[in-house]
């Protein structure tokens, strides 16, 4: 694929094939996301040097808010500026919620010092992920839980729960955005 | 899940999108928005009876000038902080100094030729006590409105966000509001009508963090 591996697609390239894009060029849109998520990855590296596993998860955050928001790119403006504004402005919640997170895991530590029996956190992850996931309609259930949770590709996902191909894809990416839904309800 | 499969993933469906949705959102929401807010104001207040003669005055377009400038400042506000990478710019901040320091010097220049008993009325008029918060009220549904059109577009700075909705919805409420209003005064108006422009305008900015995230 063009512009992929690293190699740096010029903010004309990335313009026309955003623009191509949201005209509905499907190829076009494919190779500018793909320019884009090296873009960010570089971008993320650069800032959070110290958290290599947080920025694949950023990467993929940025792209998802990419795409659901790509009627917002004014094409007056460099692509580029957009891009890096979403980028930032992911990061800064990505460091929000890690800040927050870690005052609340202090005050847990606190509290389970005064209560042995408090349940361990990765059992509480996975029961939380479980109620929220129980609250998605079966069809985007099945297909996060194919893709995401046991890693089975689209085809094997759509071979098991007997959905099309399109419907799996279609029920992740509807999912992923219901379950992101769900859990800032939960954090805020 | 790997970035590359998410990648085809997002670019295998519908990735056109329609021109103009993001000013559509927009203009209906102020549509709907303005009819609540008319719509309140005729049911709880009433247009002044004597609208045709106010007409007449020129502090009644004093009136609909500062709460139209404020809209105008408000409305390019929103449009601009609602897409990621739009800088602010100047238009919106001097728009709404301006009328607002022009309208003060209007004022002081009342104030200083009036005696000092007819200073209070000049401030105070008949209807302090409900002024601001009526503005406040029929800018409910406009702030309602408002938001749930930035909810559609991508604000990254999002007190700012809140507050430029906050104050569009502040100041179209100012202009409905001077159809029911019987106050002529520029110290009145600097006075209350300012105050009831920056309720929904700070409540605005406190809604942004909570409501416009993404």
């Amino acid at each position: 694929m063009k512009g992929h591996g690293g190699e740096k697609m010029s903010e004309e390239e990335l313009r026309r094939r955003l623009l191509s894009g949201l005209s509905g060029d499907n190829r076009a849109y494919h190779a500018f996301l793909q320019a884009t998520g090296d873009l960010l990855r570089r971008y993320f590296h650069r800032r959070l040097g110290s958290l290599p596993d947080e920025v694949e998860d950023l990467v993929q955050d940025s792209l998802l808010a990419i795409h659901d928001k790509r009627q917002t790119y004014d094409p007056t403006l460099p692509v580029t500026a957009w891009l890096y504004a979403i980028a930032r402005y992911k990061l800064a919640d990505l460091l929000r919620r890690r800040q927050r997170r870690e005052q609340r895991t202090d005050s847990l530590d606190k509290e389970t010092a005064l209560e042995p029996s408090a349940p361990e956190h990765d059992e509480m992850a996975g029961r939380d992920l479980d109620r929220l996931l129980a609250r998605l309609p079966e069809r985007q259930r099945m297909a996060i839980r194919h893709m995401k949770l046991e890693g089975l590709s689209v085809a094997e996902t759509a071979q098991r729960t007997g959905m099309s191909k399109s419907a799996v894809k279609v029920g992740v990416h509807r999912g992923l955005k219901a379950l992101s839904k769900l859990i800032q309800g939960q954090n805020a | 899940m790997k970035t590359d499969e998410l990648v085809s993933l997002l670019a295998a469906g519908e990735v056109a999108v329609p021109r103009r949705t993001l000013p559509s959102r927009l203009a209906l929401a102020t549509a709907a928005g303005l009819l609540a807010s008319i719509a309140l104001m005729l049911g709880l207040l009433g247009i002044r009876s004597d609208l045709p003669q106010a007409a007449m005055d020129p502090m009644f377009w004093v009136k609909i000038g500062f709460a139209g400038l404020l809209i105008v400042a408000g409305l390019v506000a929103t449009w601009r902080l609602g897409r990621p990478g739009v800088k602010l710019g100047r238009l919106p901040p001097s728009t709404t100094a301006i009328p607002v320091l022009l309208l003060w010097l209007l004022a002081l220049a009342s104030l200083t030729q009036a005696t000092p008993s007819q200073r209070v009325s000049l401030l105070l008029g008949e209807t302090w006590s409900s002024c601001a918060f009526l503005i406040a009220l029929l800018a409910a549904p406009l702030l309602a409105s408002t938001l749930w059109a930035m909810r559609g577009m991508a604000p990254t700075r999002l007190r700012l966000a809140g507050a430029a909705a906050g104050l569009f919805s502040g100041s179209l409420a100012a202009l409905v509001y001077s159809l029911h209003c019987p106050e002529m005064t520029a110290p009145f108006i600097a006075l209350w009508y300012l105050l009831g422009v920056a309720i929904p305008t700070t409540l605005g900015a406190w809604l942004g963090p909570r409501l416009l995230h993404w």
